[in-house]
């Protein structure tokens, strides 16, 4: 039986009069990629956020890794905040620090370890992430869209985190960047047994690595599972979702 | 010689040493919590100037690595390298560890063993000539632009006045912001300094016996000077600094960029409004600004020194020429458009760091200050030139 690592339980979400989710219940199993789908302002980003605890939800119960969000304390939350690595949807890079301190600003906070050592670490991790090492002394301003994206993806991988968020991690990357992108997603989860938990559009992406999902629609989760059980549920976003063109020819060749 | 066994103070290495070889067994997990202690037992073998001739690594006991770990273990590995031919570094239990080897080929493909190009270091002593070269030709580069800045509102201001377009909604609601929304807080500033002058100069006068000049000193000081300048400065502190956060936000948030590829022109839109709004109202505030002041004065007279009100009021009417009054009030219109330029002007020199906007917000109160004491006492030599 596969261990449960985030249990959503009647996540109710409210922003002033307006209900964005009402009676959300998901589980994300680990070593899992986990996509969360849904229609531009379904609340996809929002429910990243309340698992991260960057927002509170107005009811409902939300588990990660064995720990109640809402109830744990401050000690508690620290030790699960390194746990977690996240990638934000525009990045997040802290613009006054260079990319290299960017990725190593957690490890020279959290850990001991030598310079030479961290030095080596943001080498490797900027070149999984496909970006040149002179990347490190630059700062946020001078790099593009794409690197960006890139840059926070290094950050949220320095820590060797178990769980990893990411939101829209493939979108404004080139075609070919995103496949290695997916590739290297892959190829952590197996190695580093990481459970990865994403927001995405990427049809590629959803077919080619997305284990489970969940579609947000009306508010709520309108399919959960994997991919053949989700695309049989009847569910408009569902139909034009994987009726469209570029998802037929994807279904047609198989995986 | 028998082998000896040396047992590091952690289990993740065990080191066993005889003539020919060093062996070293790694075990544990090699994550990133444990990377500390694990460099630590790792600093005997780094440490090692003429290690034996044949070291051996084995890896089979390691239970868990991390990308940190696996990084670790390469730089160890090159460091042994380094140091004796390579053949005889030799790592052991690979093929055993499944797990070990399928990291290895991840993080070894992406170790391309060059080490982050390093930010070269200058001689000090050179290092401080580039500093101040460096700020020199900033500086001149900042009046360059600065200049390009006013050319540019002059422009919009000229399109405005040819087209009779000036945008007059924008304009009364930034009165509404940068004048009567800080009523209270000039209210409150002229009055005290009004207080204080008056404070001040009583315990003089009294010794003279020459209490009425009260109302000279207290009005003639508040007119010409301390209204106009502390003013400026409440407004330059209050809305100058505003200014420059503002459109700096809009600038990080490319608001602007939008604004000029549609077609709007961020000098006719932004600021030339705002330029407009505090030339507006400036001299309104400074007014405002002397009568609260002179009732300040008027107080201290009354409790004071006993004169009364009605004698201040009357003393005033006869000894306050209405030159030092304008003489205040037209520094007014300057003083704003100068607190105006510098702040949108510091505004638009935001760059696309999030540091950059409070860099900018300080270095616009303080250079917009700075030019109004600048602009008073050119002022003042006019003036005293002009006999006024
Ligand atoms: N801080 C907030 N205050 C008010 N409403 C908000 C806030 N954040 C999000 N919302 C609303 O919540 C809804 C969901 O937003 P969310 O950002 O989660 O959408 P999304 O599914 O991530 O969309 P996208 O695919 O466009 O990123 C939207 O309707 C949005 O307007
Ligand atoms: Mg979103």
């Amino acid at each position: 039986m596969k261990r449960a690592l985030i249990q959503v339980r009647d996540l109710v979400t409210q922003f002033g009069e307006r209900v964005i989710h009402d009676g959300v219940n998901l589980t994300i199993y680990e070593g899992e990629i986990y996509g969360i789908l849904g229609g531009s302002g379904s609340g996809k980003t929002t429910i990243l956020r309340e698992l991260i605890t960057l927002q509170h939800p107005k009811s409902g119960k939300i588990e990660v890794l064995g720990q109640d969000i809402s109830k744990a304390p401050h000690e508690a939350m620290r030790k699960l905040r390194n746990k977690w690595g996240v990638l934000f949807q525009f990045g997040a890079l802290f613009t006054s620090l260079t990319i290299g301190e960017n990725i190593a600003v957690k490890l020279k906070e959290y850990t001991r370890i030598s310079d030479s050592l961290i030095k080596d670490i943001i080498a490797t991790k900027l070149e999984m992430v496909g970006l040149d090492l002179s990347v490190a002394s630059l700062y946020p301003s001078e790099l593009s869209g794409g690197m960006i994206k890139r840059a926070a993806l290094a950050r949220a991988l320095a820590m060797d985190p178990r769980l990893l968020f990411l939101d829209e991690p493939t979108s404004g990357l080139d075609p070919i960047s995103a496949e290695q992108f997916d590739n290297l997603i892959v190829q952590l989860k197996n190695l580093l047994r990481l459970t990865i938990v994403m927001v995405t559009h990427d049809i590629d992406s959803i077919f080619s690595v997305v284990d489970r999902m969940a579609v947000l629609g009306d508010k709520k989760v309108v399919a959960e599972g994997s991919i053949n059980e989700v695309a049989q549920t009847d569910h408009p976003f569902i139909r034009q979702f994987f009726g469209g063109n570029r998802a037929m020819i994807r279904r047609k060749h198989g995986k | 010689m028998g082998s000896k066994f040396v047992r590091d103070e952690s289990t993740f290495v065990e080191t066993s040493e005889d003539s020919a070889s060093l062996r070293l067994f790694l075990s544990g997990e090699w994550t990133l919590q444990n990377l500390p202690d694990i460099e630590s037992s790792l600093k005997s073998v780094k440490a090692l100037k003429h290690p034996a001739k044949k070291i051996e690594l084995d890896v089979s006991g390691i239970s868990l690595i991390d990308t940190a770990g696996m990084i670790l273990f390469v730089q160890t590995r090159n460091d042994l390298r380094k140091k004796i031919r390579k053949q005889n570094v030799v790592v052991r239990g690979v093929r055993a560890n499944s797990e070990f080897s399928k990291m290895f080929r991840l993080v070894y493909r992406h170790m391309k063993g060059e080490a982050l190009p390093e930010v070269h270091q200058r001689h000090p002593f050179i290092a401080f000539f580039e500093h101040i070269g460096r700020r020199f030709f900033e500086a001149l580069d900042s009046m360059l632009l600065f200049f390009d800045f006013i050319g540019r509102t002059y422009a919009a201001l000229w399109r405005d006045l040819t087209h009779f377009s000036f945008r007059i909604r924008e304009i009364s609601n930034l009165v509404k912001k940068t004048g009567v929304s800080s009523l209270p807080i000039i209210g409150v500033t002229t009055f005290l300094i009004g207080v204080v002058i008056a404070f001040q100069s009583a315990v003089q006068l009294q010794q003279y016996g020459a209490n009425i000049f009260i109302v000279e000193i207290v009005s003639i000081a508040i007119a010409r000077e301390l209204s106009p300048i502390i003013t400026s400065i409440v407004v330059a502190g209050r809305s100058g600094s505003a200014f420059t956060a503002q459109l700096g936000a809009m600038k990080i948030t490319e608001e602007l960029d939008a604004m000029t590829v549609m077609g709007f022109d961020i000098f006719q839109f932004l600021i030339l409004p705002r330029t407009l709004a505090l030339i507006i109202v400036l001299p309104l505030l400074i007014f405002f600004g002397d009568i609260v002041g002179i009732f300040g004065g008027m107080l201290v007279a009354k409790f004071q020194l006993g004169i009364t009100p009605m004698s201040f009021v009357e003393r005033l009417h006869k000894v306050f020429a209405m030159r030092h009054f304008y003489a205040g009030l037209i520094k007014g219109p300057f003083f704003a458009a100068t607190i105006a330029a510098i702040g949108c002007f510091r505004g638009l020199q935001v760059t696309r760091d999030t540091e950059s906007i409070g860099r900018q917000t300080t270095f616009s109160v303080v250079n917009s200050i700075f030019m109004v004491i600048i602009i008073d006492a050119v002022f003042s030599i006019i003036f005293t030139e002009l006999g006024i």
